[in-house]
């Protein structure tokens, strides 16, 4: 309860400091708007169900490209890790991609696909794609090798081998890949949102500067924090404690 | 098939250097050779051999020309310094590992890969931390295509068995050591194998746990009529146990001899006639140590 106590003073601070600011009128209102603007901004938006359109669609977004994302990369991670050559090659290749921000595929996504849904989807998967590639690559080489034997000893093969020991082995060292490549795709479909017009939550986001409603920006930006954090949070954090305790790698709290 | 071997004559092509030379009958202790035995073995190895490629081009020869049959029901163990290939004739074995000369026969056909005939216990375990105890114990009845309701009523047979009825829904992390050990043999046995192979399973627990064990070991091997290959560097352990040891040499790893434990059952660790049958094989023993503390010693002058 202290740590809850912190926290609910730090955030009342805070608020507290900013509407201060907004009523000093420091700055113009579609400069700087106060906490109440934005908490209003906040209720019309679900009130008109505009919020609750541009989440559903970025979230639709979301899950389809992530699971492509996790899905690819399954197959790319374990096929560089089980073979020398991809691995020096390929692996190379993966990491230098990395350093390429997601948005720079859009151009090319247009191009490819046009202003249609897949173009955006492509983007979100190439957001994330790398780092769980990664991810699967760490954690098919980190996995003891134990595991696979005692697998193939009792009778595991094939599919069965993989989905039954090699997966659940190596969950615990690709679960901070897994959600990495979450925050990844998460940033790519914002962005990617952001240019490309067509609802979701980084539309709304443009659509308030276009309309000079700075309210309506910062309430967009906190409810893009908020499912960014929820997410994090509630199911990759649930995921990570439960392995934990199971594999006994912390104290079960 | 049970009769003593020393009755049998004409045993031949034994590799043993020191045929012939050990005074029969004392301490329980019968020399033995494998081979000319007409009966079906359950596991036949064939001038097995296996080469590791170690570094770029040096090579390091861990079994060499392994001739040994093991009958049904038979307890055998093998001892032998560490570092000295019974590890990974236990892999070879189980499938797991491919030999590179030789073969490996069970019940007289061609073994090739691993299969739930052959249940190894791996020295680490390999229990499955993302499972409890009960669903690591299923875990070779489900890959076997067992049903469900049938798997249920074995784990909980063989969770009985081996006393860890009440731990079913424990994570592996939460079981101490002697316990993992238990839900490894429930785990083995639940897939019914007719061999059991077993690499150290003893070595890293404390010595009540360890006495416990092996009773419950021998009591099992009782209920159950498993072949069991037991690898240990406990010579004691192996004489407690087992029905034949077979030592082997230090690199290459090759039998250097077999002995007939004809002492009778339930044994202890204790006991005298354990302490000297081991005494006997331990001089034996203790001329392979040398030579591996000699290599060791050698590497580690050759890295300066």
């Amino acid at each position: 309860m202290k740590k809850f106590m912190r926290h609910a003073i730090f955030y009342s601070v805070l608020i507290g400091i900013w509407a201060l600011l907004a009523k000093l009128k420091v700055w113009p209102p579609y400069v700087f708007p106060s906490p109440q603007g934005v908490v209003e901004s906040l209720a019309a938006g679900f009130a008109d169900h505009s919020f609750w359109i541009a989440i559903g669609v970025s979230m639709k977004r979301m899950l389809l490209g992530y699971s492509l994302s996790v899905l690819l990369g399954m197959v790319l991670g374990l096929g560089v890790a089980s073979n020398k050559f991809l691995e020096e090659t390929m692996g190379g290749l993966l990491v230098s991609l990395q350093s390429l921000p997601s948005i720079c595929w859009l151009p090319l996504a247009v191009l490819w696909f046009g202003l249609t849904e897949k173009a955006i989807l492509f983007v979100v998967v190439m957001g994330s794609l790398l780092s769980v590639t990664i991810a699967m690559e760490t954690g098919r080489q980190q996995m003891p090798k134990i595991y696979g034997m005692a697998g193939r000893n009792l009778g595991a093969r094939g599919f069965r081998l993989f989905w039954h020991v090699l997966l659940p082995a190596s969950l615990p060292y690709i679960i901070s890949g897994l959600k990495q490549g979450w925050a990844f795709a998460w940033r790519s479909l914002i962005s990617g949102e952001m240019i490309f017009v067509s609802l979701g939550l980084g539309q709304l986001l443009m659509m308030g500067r276009d309309l000079n409603d700075m309210s309506q920006v910062i309430a967009v930006m906190i409810l893009i924090i908020a499912i960014g954090y929820i997410v994090d949070g509630l199911v990759f954090r649930t995921i990570e404690r439960r392995l934990q305790q199971k594999w006994g790698l912390a104290p079960a709290t | 098939m049970t009769t003593n071997p020393i009755s049998q004559p004409g045993f031949s092509e034994h590799r043993s250097p020191v045929r012939g030379s050990v005074t029969p009958h004392k301490s329980g202790l019968v020399p033995v050779r494998s081979n000319g035995n007409n009966g079906t073995a359950k596991l036949t190895l064939k001038n097995l051999s296996l080469t590791y490629k170690a570094n770029g081009s040096s090579r390091l020869l861990a079994l060499d020309g392994i001739d040994l049959k093991v009958k049904p029901g038979e307890f055998l163990c093998i001892v032998g310094p560490s570092g000295c290939g019974k590890s990974t004739l236990l892999h070879v074995i189980a499938g797991l590992q491919q030999p590179t000369a030789g073969h490996v026969l069970v019940d007289d056909n061609l073994m090739d890969g691993p299969g739930t005939d052959r249940i190894l216990i791996f020295q680490e375990l390999g229990l499955f931390p993302w499972l409890t105890v009960s669903e690591n114990v299923e875990f070779g009845m489900k890959m076997k295509g067992i049903a469900r309701a049938e798997r249920q009523e074995k784990v909980q047979y063989y969770l009985r068995l081996v006393h860890l009825a009440q731990f079913k829904d424990s994570y592996i992390h939460q079981l101490s050591g002697g316990m993992r050990q238990r839900v490894a043999l429930a785990r083995a046995l639940a897939t019914e194998p007719d061999v059991l192979l077993m690499d150290e399973p003893f070595a890293a627990l404390d010595a009540q746990t360890r006495d416990l064990l092996h009773d419950e070991l021998e009591r099992i091997w009782a209920e159950t009529g498993r072949t069991i290959v037991f690898v240990t560097h406990n010579v004691r352990e192996a004489v407690r146990l087992g029905d034949r040891v077979a030592l082997f040499t230090f690199r290459p790893g090759r039998i250097k001899r077999e002995y007939k434990v004809d002492l009778p059952r339930p044994r202890h660790l204790e006991d005298v006639t354990v302490a000297k049958s081991a005494r006997e094989i331990l001089d034996d023993l203790r001329e392979e140590i040398n030579k591996s503390l000699e290599a060791e010693y050698a590497g580690e002058v050759l890295k300066r």
